[in-house]
């Protein structure tokens, strides 16, 4: 029995090995198109196979992938092989279809300074040669660029004209002028890069010191000085007649006017739940706030206690007395208490100095 | 135009709850469409989400009003309803007072309701409860203050 098991065994590898060889060719009525350089294959045979669709098309369906990708398969063998470290690679040749763009197509860039103006007046760019006789060196030469014709700072000599000081060097006179030129060039290149990507320049608050200024720009250009102390301008005074400026506050933030709808709705309902749940919520800001004043309180009353027996031993220095490392200790300590608490310390901080305002007065909030 | 902040919309719901309670859901929350809030110039307006849609290309200055004004809030963010919005709260109103057709006319014009002229009411209305007043024919009033 085992024996014929075995027998049978052999015998079905056998014939499978036999149908894997018969199917490496495939038969088709018409040929495939092949783009080899995308792995591309078109079959155009009709489907006649595939004419009743069903869920038993499934299996029909796999054959045909598998032909057809064996015949794909097939062509490549069939390609130029070329050894890459060891590992056999086929040249795929260059692609035949033209596929679409996979980026949209780039908008408009909004045109520089120069291209406004020139639109404007109707200057139209003058064709001129890229290369310019140039009578020093005898050769030609580029008109602009590395070992240009003429180029003022390359001069061996120069005339001081009339009215210049003679103990001016006119040399580094001209490398300076070249190199503010330059700087010039640079800063509008990126303007009108700034302006194209709609980006903020840094100097956008109009803080140019030479130019026209305008008595908006003189007046944020002043703001913006005055709030450039270390106490970030609290501490400045006015001129007499100087007026506080309007609208320096921060600027709001609303929601968009169609934000997510479903958003919105479940945020009010929330809100609404909380309003209707009966049950007090805690308020984290008041629970802080209660916290750091019995904290406060205790150590008030410590503080005191031992200042009076500082006092009664005769002066000793005890750490009743004002100490310099009161504070930061105090913080660090109300951190680490509030650890269990609350979540955040931000919150903490904020909580800490409305307490402090509140303290004298009736406990609001 | 905006939509509220977190703070206008919970003084808003807050008065709006004072009459109409836990039923402020069933204003958020419709079935037949999405309604929202929106403040224009300081007034808040319940608004279906198409004509918000259409509203949004009249430019803020030349639009005057759109859906339902509810109320407004003040110069120091007090919520105050207005008759506007009597229309959306009667229907869910908790608390319920019937005035007499005598006392009704009077009402109207601003004057108070005596005992006598109250018809009928809600039973366990708490004193100080935000009410609808309504009169016989289930018609909701308001009076001019």
């Amino acid at each position: 029995m085992e024996g014929q098991n075995v027998e049978e065994l052999l015998a079905k590898a056998e014939r499978d090995e036999a149908e894997k060889l018969q199917r490496i060719t495939v038969h088709k009525e018409l040929e495939l198109e092949f783009d080899l350089g995308n792995l591309l294959a078109l079959d155009r045979n009709p489907p006649t196979g595939l004419r009743h669709a069903g869920p038993t098309q499934e299996a029909e369906l796999r054959a045909l992938a598998r032909d057809n990708t064996q015949l794909l398969i097939n062509q490549l063998w069939q390609l130029p092989t070329e050894r890459v470290e060891e590992a056999l690679v086929a040249r795929l040749p260059e692609p035949t279809t033209r596929l679409p763009r996979e980026k949209p197509v780039p908008r408009p860039r909004p045109l520089t300074r120069w291209q406004q103006f020139a639109r404007l007046k109707g200057i139209r760019p003058k064709k001129k040669t890229n290369l310019v006789w140039d009578e020093v060196s005898g050769q030609w030469r580029r008109r602009w660029g590395y070992q240009r014709a003429r180029d003022d700072t390359k001069e061996w000599l120069i005339e001081v004209p009339g009215n210049a000081d003679p103990m001016e060097d006119q040399f580094a006179k001209r490398i300076q002028a070249k190199k503010e030129r330059v700087a010039k060039n640079e800063l509008n290149r990126l303007r009108n890069l700034a302006r194209a990507h709609k980006i903020q320049l840094p100097s956008a608050t109009g803080m140019h010191p030479t130019g026209h200024q305008s008595k908006e720009e003189l007046g944020r250009a002043m703001q913006v000085a005055r709030v450039s102390t270390a106490s970030v301008g609290r501490f400045q005074e006015r001129l007499p007649k100087e007026k506080a400026p309007r609208g320096s506050g921060k600027k709001r933030k609303f929601q968009p006017l169609f934000g997510d709808f479903a958003a919105e709705k479940k945020s009010q309902l929330e809100m609404l739940r909380v309003m209707n749940s009966k049950k007090p919520q805690m308020d984290v800001t008041r629970a802080t706030n209660k916290q750091m004043r019995e904290e406060d309180q205790e150590e008030a009353a410590k503080r005191r206690k031992m200042s009076q027996k500082g006092k009664r031993k005769g002066g000793r220095q005890g750490p009743g007395s004002k100490r310099k490392g009161g504070p930061p200790s105090q913080g660090g300590k109300r951190k680490g208490g509030l650890g269990g608490k609350m979540n955040s310390a931000p919150p903490a901080l904020g909580g800490r100095r409305k307490g402090g305002q509140h303290h004298g007065g009736k406990r609001r909030k | 135009m905006r939509p509220l902040t977190e703070e206008e919309t919970r003084v808003m719901f807050e008065k709006i709850a004072k009459y109409i309670g836990e039923n402020l859901q069933l204003l958020v929350d419709r079935p037949d469409g999405t309604y929202c809030f929106r403040l224009h110039n300081d007034r808040v307006y319940y608004v279906s989400e198409k004509i918000l849609k259409l509203a949004a290309n009249i430019s803020g200055d030349k639009l005057v009003s759109l859906g339902t004004c509810f109320g407004k809030f003040t110069k120091t963010h007090k919520f105050r309803l207005h008759i506007t919005a009597l229309d959306y709260l009667a229907p869910y109103a908790k608390y319920k007072v019937w005035i007499k057709p005598g006392a009704e006319q009077s009402f109207l014009y601003g004057n108070h309701v005596l005992k006598s002229g109250l018809g009928r009411i809600t039973e366990n209305t708490s004193q100080y409860q935000g009410v609808v007043v309504y009169s016989m024919a289930d018609i909701p009033l308001v009076h001019i203050v």
